[in-house]
């Protein structure tokens, strides 16, 4: 008797589930491991970390509030650096698995091309929700530092009277929960980029391609208003109607809408974004990350390897 | 290929249910005028390829001010064109920014009217010199009523519209709504409160109006009966052929001379 049809072989083999969430963060932790391992991703968050430390040396070259100019300086490097983590991290996993033949190892165990696919876009969420938390906190402590000498100029140029007034009011407009909620809005804004680069990856030759693609699609993402706008109302912006311009701008329509997810602009000149906007961001990112890993593991499945 | 095709339907399919939802949002964030911000085909020009790609990665803030610092570069040369150039970009790239509004509408409507007027050799024709310092005004006119379409509840925009149309254009009626609405927004200062009242007094036709608002400013108390406002208030009232009983007491030293 093979150890294939041994009793224990056959009733291990009725007891694999399809889908086990066991198998697919087994693969997220050796996914994050892997990534966190790569110095590049160190350098990028060097980089964000000196240009958030920076927001308060340019605080001075800005005419603006302080506070704004702290917070748009430093809100825009986590923005980019989350974008740039999730595109160039993506793009690289299912291409060297293909190189250094770690996916047929994987794929000869019973895991299934879901569980890889979902594994390895769980384990990007988990690094990049350690380098967003990484550069929050530093952000919070540029924050506090800058409040810090706000309270000493506070302390030595408004009446005494009206001087805890005046700390209170600075301290609840420097630390704000909806500051925090507009950065978890970048960190979904960032893992639908990388889900949308797995699913470029599933059916790309190269991660070359992929890094390519994945940032014109986000480009093309970030022009999406623009492009409904033209599309909705032709005559407003000078544009005539034809089948092709019709036809172009429901292409671009189809690329997910990146600034849908852009409400740190407003939180950093102070606006009051409603909870029902994060709401709406946070629904549209969910049906994102849902249908780009579905589509993914559409292409990856037939894909011959 | 059947992987493919079967993706790229949900991918069409996903398309098409999000344009709905995606417009509606989009609505909703116009409305309150979050994350609303225009592209001028010159953006592209003026910034370059970095900047372009960082005004969508999120540096867009962090480059308005950078392009406000050259459009003050180009303010020193006496460039106005630039300038006007560089200001359109900075307000489309952070419109909720009043002072960006505000310091366009001021070099357009005094620094480039002024140097018009007074510098600009290149026009000789005294016609055409009236008709450019005018254009200026007009232009820094713009400037305030597109900050405060994009910023509704600052009254720093009304207030500097308030002035333009009272130094520059000579419209005390329309100097004296824009102080009114300054009035209306919150963490005004008082004097655009009573600034309404007063070029209302030198708007003809608006006597009345103008007599109610002072008195109701005037029975503020202390504080709000300053020497312009019992000016103009002894004015009106004369103007209106007010009976003397019913005249309001002013102290002497800020009467006016008898009729």
């Amino acid at each position: 008797m093979t150890a294939a049809s041994s009793p224990s072989a056959i009733s291990q083999a009725s007891a694999h589930k399809l889908f086990s969430w066991r198998r697919a963060s087994a693969i997220a932790g050796t996914t994050f491991r892997d990534l966190v391992r790569q110095k590049v991703f160190y350098f990028m968050l060097v980089f964000a970390a000196i240009i958030i430390g920076l927001s308060l040396v340019l605080v001075n070259l800005s005419f603006r509030g302080q506070l704004q100019a702290v917070m748009d300086v430093s809100l825009g490097a986590i923005s980019v650096f989350t974008l740039l983590l999730a595109i160039l991290s993506t793009a690289v996993l299912l291409p060297r698995d293909l190189e250094e033949r770690t996916l047929y190892t994987i794929l000869a165990k019973p895991v299934s091309r879901f569980e890889y696919l979902l594994g390895k876009l769980w384990g990007v969420g988990i690094m990049l929700f350690v380098a967003t938390a990484l550069m929050t906190a530093l952000l919070s402590i540029v924050l506090y530092a800058w409040q810090g000498k706000e309270v000493s100029n506070i302390m030595a140029n408004v009446e005494v009277e009206k001087v805890p007034q005046a700390i209170a009011h600075l301290k609840a407009s420097t630390f704000t929960w909806k500051l925090f909620a507009g950065i978890g809005i970048l960190f979904l804004r960032a893992m639908v980029c990388a889900a949308f680069t797995l699913m470029i990856s599933s059916f790309a030759t190269s991660w070359l391609f992929t890094v390519v693609a994945s940032f014109m699609g986000v480009l093309i993402g970030h022009l999406v208003p623009i492009a409904r706008a033209v599309w909705l109302e032709p005559m407003q912006y000078g544009v005539e109607v034809s089948w092709y311009l019709t036809a172009f701008l429901r292409f671009v329509i189809l690329f997910p809408d990146m600034q849908m997810f852009n409400l740190v602009d407003s939180i950093a000149v102070g606006d009051q974004v409603p909870w029902a906007d994060f709401g709406s961001a946070v629904g549209m990112g969910c049906g994102y990350l849902a249908v780009y890993t579905l589509v993914a593991w559409l292409f990856f499945a037939w894909k011959e390897l | 290929m059947k992987g493919r095709i079967l993706g790229l339907l949900v991918l069409l399919l996903w398309g098409i249910a999000k344009m709905p939802l995606e417009t509606r949002i989009a609505e909703t964030r116009r409305e309150q005028q979050l994350g609303t911000y225009k592209i001028l085909s010159n953006v592209r020009q003026q910034l370059g390829q970095a900047g372009f790609l960082a005004v969508f990665g999120g540096l867009r803030s962090a480059i308005a001010d950078l392009v406000f610092i050259g459009a003050h570069v180009q303010w020193e040369k006496a460039k106005y064109g630039k300038v006007k150039e560089y200001f359109d970009i900075c307000t489309s790239l952070q419109p909720r920014c009043p002072l960006y509004w505000d310091m366009a509408s001021w070099h357009m409507a005094y620094n480039a009217a002024a140097y018009v007027d007074m510098r600009d050799k290149t026009i000789t024709d005294p016609l055409e010199r009236a008709r450019e310092i005018h254009n200026y005004w007009k232009l820094g006119e713009d400037y305030l009523l597109n900050g405060i379409k994009n910023n509704p509840e600052d009254w720093g925009l009304w207030d500097n519209l308030g002035l333009l149309y009272r130094e520059k254009f000579h419209d005390n009626l329309k100097a004296a709504r824009a102080y009114g609405e300054a009035a209306k927004r919150p963490g005004r200062l008082d004097y655009v409160h009573r600034f309404e009242a007063i070029y209302l007094a030198d708007a003809p036709g608006y006597e009345k109006e103008a007599y109610d608002k002072l008195l109701a400013i005037y029975k503020e108390g202390d504080s709000q009966q300053l020497p312009t406002v019992l000016k103009k208030l002894q004015l009106m009232e004369r103007k209106l052929g007010i009976p003397k009983d019913q005249r309001v007491d002013i102290p002497p030293k800020y009467r006016l001379p008898p009729e």
